[in-house]
């Protein structure tokens, strides 16, 4: 799609953004705005809200109802934010310290509840804000300003994080396949229930400096050479899938009562004076 | 038939927020302020509100921010170790001028502390809790006919000065059953926020700014429901988009704190009792100011001038009416259950010349009407020049 026909998404007036050249967040963004065009969303009934971090910057760009909120608990306002307001589209951007580390409590207990809200982790592996610190998603071995030796803990899999907590919908792409991105986020925000959209994308300023991939274009490369669908991934040993990104949908499960769904019993009962 | 009901203050704290208009409750269990949760679930349904527990402090803070930007009234409740929890929280209210209410049912701390005691440690963080420069309405009332009552002015101050307003409460109180009676309609005053069709195009696209300086009166608040909408907790401008000079930086924190320092006169609430020809004044707040109303009764009889001045805001105090009595009494008691720390606001505005004694307490229970009285007779002598 031609990026001229998302720019009645944009805050252009706020351009230039805070971004490196050649970070993956623009990416993420375009597919975001790729998908709320195709589904033909009211720009004035969506929500956006973030936390703190290079990706939580997102919504001071786009031209939605945009809150950017507190390190790690966007989940918990945007929580507030849709059950204050159903009618609205809520849809939570941030990092991976963001929503896995400091949010990480949230983040599961949004998914246990079944909340209709979006979730895209914008998981670039590292503390991009902060300048470089190893986050919940570094893998293991790898360098960090925090982790001069190489990094020493087991690395969170965002998916399988939302999955076992009980989301509906969980999906990964990284921002080398865009189309998929597009695709996941928009089946994503149709999805009545919590969806998660776990996106990995290039810090290349700080985690690619670290790791031997100072440009944009070898984390491309490195996403595109070592990313395997889901598909795929099934008949592969674990030895093989190490350091492998597994992508594709990991659930997709339709009309299971949401939040508010089951709340509404509630006020039923409630009214009825039981 | 009577119309008095018997209410517990944690109740009375649910029941009067749901009258001010609150339909959004999010808090998570603690001791002893888990009542108040336990009438929301109950009640908020019933008026189509929405009741949830989250899965700590800081998510029922964030969450009853989330909702009322999105339009909803809207409050969380909790005690000490959680009141500590949310006070990052706090700062982004204060920040993005987002009205709520955080009570805090007051336990004994630091840490665990006390659970089930009163203390009245609270006092500093209520004013102080957040970090950086920024101004704060703590309310605080003394009976269960009160908490309702100024529930409903938290949410009304919260609205009009756009701000979190913190809204304090004694163990004691929180769990006390007293005889209470539903104000009629007509007593009751309940701010409704403006809507979106009933703003100019520029309160819409411009929330933060204010007609002038000197007298920075909030905008109404502009809920969520258009594109434009954007909060921060960064330094912005008017519009509410991030933006760091000096000039926009150090003019937006004055004006957070100025809204409420020169409004004061307003917003600060107080009591007094047989004041008119004290010579001896005692200042003590919430459930300490009843102990302190027994103390003087006694007093009174053996001919003793002594009266009380009780701050219902404790912060901010009416300085202009504590002025005038502090300027004419000859000695001051402060009574409260911590270490004083409510006795410096009060001692900076009193004479030098005036005889003070502080009544102070940490042991889980209360300051009795005994012990306040042992330093009306204290103080008295030493006016009377048997000291
Ligand atoms: C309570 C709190 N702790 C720490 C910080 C500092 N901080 C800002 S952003 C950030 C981490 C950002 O990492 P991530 O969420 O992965 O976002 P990215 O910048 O990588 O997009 C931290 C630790 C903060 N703002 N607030
Ligand atoms: S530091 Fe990293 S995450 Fe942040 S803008 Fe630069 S490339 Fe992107
Ligand atoms: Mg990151």
């Amino acid at each position: 799609m031609k990026t001229k026909q998302l720019l009645k998404y944009l805050r252009i007036d706020r351009w230039p953004t805070v971004w490196c050249p050649g970070c993956g967040n623009g990416i993420i963004l375009k597919a975001f705005l790729e998908a709320v065009d195709q589904l033909k969303l009211k720009k004035d009934r969506v929500a956006v809200v973030s936390g703190i971090g290079c990706s939580s910057r997102a919504t001071g760009y786009l031209d939605f109802n945009t809150m950017h909120t507190l390190h790690g608990r966007a989940i918990s306002f945007a929580t507030g934010v849709k059950l204050a307001r159903p009618e609205f589209k809520v849809i939570v951007m941030g990092g991976d310290g963001d929503l896995a580390s400091i949010g990480g409590n949230h983040f599961i207990h949004a998914c246990r509840r079944n909340i209709d809200l979006t979730v895209i982790v914008f998981n670039n592996m590292i503390y991009g804000m902060t300048g470089g610190q190893y986050s919940p998603t570094t893998p293991e071995e790898e360098m960090a300003s925090t982790a001069p030796y190489g990094h020493i803990e087991r690395p969170f899999d965002i998916a399988k994080l939302a999955l076992s907590s009980g989301a509906t919908y969980v999906a990964r792409s990284t921002v080398y396949h865009y189309n998929l991105l597009v695709k996941y986020i928009k089946d994503a925000i149709e999805h009545r229930g919590i969806s998660v959209v776990d996106v990995i994308t290039n810090c290349h300023t700080y985690y690619g400096r670290y790791n031997g991939m100072p440009q944009p274009y070898q984390m491309m490369e490195y996403f595109k050479n070592n990313s395997v669908t889901i598909e795929k991934a099934r008949d592969m040993s674990e030895e093989e899938l190490e350091e492998k990104i597994v992508i594709g949908v990991f659930r997709r499960e339709e009309g299971k009562p949401c939040y508010l769904d089951r709340y509404e019993e509630i006020r039923k009962k409630a009214m009825k004076g039981r | 038939m009577s119309d008095y009901v018997l209410m517990q203050g944690d109740e009375a704290a649910a029941l009067g927020a749901i009258r001010a208009g609150c339909r959004f409750y999010a808090g998570y269990p603690i001791t002893p302020a888990s009542e108040i949760a336990e009438v929301m679930a109950r009640e908020l349904p019933k008026v189509g509100g929405v009741f949830i527990q989250m899965e700590d402090e800081i998510a029922s803070a964030t969450s009853i921010i989330g909702a009322s930007l999105a339009g909803v009234k809207s409050m969380t409740a909790t005690s000490g170790p959680g009141f500590s929890l949310m006070q990052e929280a706090i700062g982004y209210a204060i920040m993005t001028e987002t009205p709520t209410v955080f009570v805090d049912v007051m336990r004994g701390g630091p840490s665990t502390g006390m659970p089930t005691k009163p203390s009245q440690g609270d006092i500093m963080q209520a004013r102080w809790g957040t970090h950086g420069d920024h101004a704060i309405i703590v309310i605080y009332p003394s009976t269960v006919q009160e908490v309702y009552k100024y529930m409903i002015t938290a949410f009304n101050l919260a609205e009009k000065y756009r701000t979190p307003v913190v809204f304090l409460m004694d163990e004691l109180l929180g769990h006390m059953r007293e005889n209470f009676k539903f104000p009629e309609d007509k007593e009751i005053f309940v701010f409704s926020r403006l809507k979106e069709e009933q703003l100019k195009e520029e309160e819409v696209f411009l929330p933060y700014e204010t007609e002038e300086y000197a007298e920075p009166t909030p905008q109404p608040l502009v809920e969520m429901g258009k594109a434009k909408f954007h909060v921060s907790g960064l330094i912005h401008d008017e519009s509410g988009f991030p933006m760091a000079n000096p000039e926009i930086a150090g003019g937006l924190i004055r004006r957070l704190v100025e809204k409420i320092r020169l409004h004061a006169d307003e917003i600060a609430m107080y009591d007094e009792y047989m004041t008119e020809d004290a010579e001896i004044l005692i200042v003590a707040y919430g459930i300490t100011a009843r102990s302190a109303m027994r103390a003087i009764r006694i007093a009174r009889n053996d001919r003793i001038k002594v009266g009380l001045f009780r701050p219902i805001t404790i912060w901010p105090v009416s300085r202009t009416r504590l002025k005038q009595l502090l300027s004419r009494i000859d000695a001051l008691i402060i009574a409260e259950m911590n270490l004083g720390q409510y006795a410096h606001e009060i001692l900076e505005m009193a004479r030098s010349s005036t005889k003070v004694k502080l009544v102070n307490k940490v042991s889980g229970e209360l300051i009795t009407p005994q012990e306040i009285l042992d330093a009306i007779t204290e103080v008295q002598s030493g006016i009377m020049g048997y000291y």
